[in-house]
């Protein structure tokens, strides 16, 4: 795709008005490339997965983590605060009964801070639209086949409000340190289109 | 009245595709347009939600042509202008001077 024109053209102008900006005291030199390099240090979704490992081995910090995960959040050495605006996380957790997924439907909002850059399903027209009217199909065309009981909730993102999904552990799994817990939890389980 | 970017429920979009191994940006510029809007929002020259608004008020016809960091680099030149920083000829697309 970079090689093609639409994106060699977006590319130039994209300089062009950076060069402009540099000219008018608005940009640093190096400042962007800094920022590129700041952000692909930051989150991933291995932070997401800590989270889930830790609520997974620990009641406690589980019931903390749903009652306010801003504030328990700091107990693994995470926080929200480290994009343009310290955002609310609201933490559900799947059980036996109810599995929760999580949407944009207006745009794109994600906890970047925990989970990294969003892939681009996630930002697409197709999943956001459908996801809130039919959660089961698309759930399904994700690989993830849930019984007719288990209700399913949607939660829809915004700008101050992001969610993350605690997934089910896994059976099997009692004699798995924290770590290798983690090692089990997807980007997709923490967004509820994947069971783990 | 609801703006294009309010799909919820809207029926009609084509398929779900998911990327394997998707990486963070397709290509260098969307990073950079990535990081301009960080560098322009910490700097004040707008903030967050004048960047989502800026989005979700691009003609319908235009943000459903355009790719995710299409529409932030459309976004971010539109609020250049309209807060004075340039002016839309010093912003337009660099093809454009030769024609």
């Amino acid at each position: 795709m970079s090689g093609d024109h639409g994106s060699s053209v977006i590319s130039a102008h994209v300089r062009e008005v950076e060069a402009l900006l540099e000219e008018r005291g608005l940009l640093d030199d190096g400042e962007i490339d800094r920022r590129i390099d700041e952000f692909a240090a930051g989150g991933s979704p291995a932070n997401g997965a800590r989270v889930v490992a830790r609520a997974w081995v620990d009641p406690g910090f589980a019931e903390r983590l749903l009652a306010d995960a801003n504030a328990a959040l700091p107990e693994v050495g995470l926080s929200m605060s480290g994009g343009l605006q310290e955002q609310r996380l609201k933490v559900v957790a799947n059980s036996a009964t109810e599995h929760h997924v999580v949407v944009c439907t207006l745009c794109s909002c994600y906890p970047i801070a925990l989970l990294g850059p969003s892939p681009s399903w996630y930002k697409s027209e197709a999943y956001r639209s459908r996801v809130v009217r039919d959660p089961r199909g698309v759930l399904r065309e994700f690989g993830v086949e849930l019984p007719a009981a288990t209700r399913i909730s949607v939660w829809d993102a915004s700008a101050e409000s992001r969610y993350m999904v605690v997934p089910r552990r896994p059976e099997g799994t009692e004699a798995l340190s924290e770590d290798a817990l983690a090692g089990l939890v997807s980007r997709k389980g923490l967004i509820g289109t994947a069971l783990v | 009245m609801a703006r294009v970017n309010d799909v919820g429920g809207m029926a009609g979009f084509p398929p779900i595709v998911e990327e394997p191994d998707e990486p963070r940006f397709h290509s260098d510029w969307e990073a950079h347009v990535f990081a301009l809007n960080g560098a322009l929002i910490r700097r004040g020259v707008y903030n967050l939600d004048e960047f989502r608004d800026a989005i979700e008020r691009m003609p319908p016809q235009e943000y459903l042509a355009s790719s995710y960091y299409e529409k932030w680099f459309t976004a971010i030149t539109t609020l250049l202008v309209e807060k004075g920083v340039a002016t839309a000829e010093e912003l337009a697309v660099p093809d454009d001077h030769t024609h």
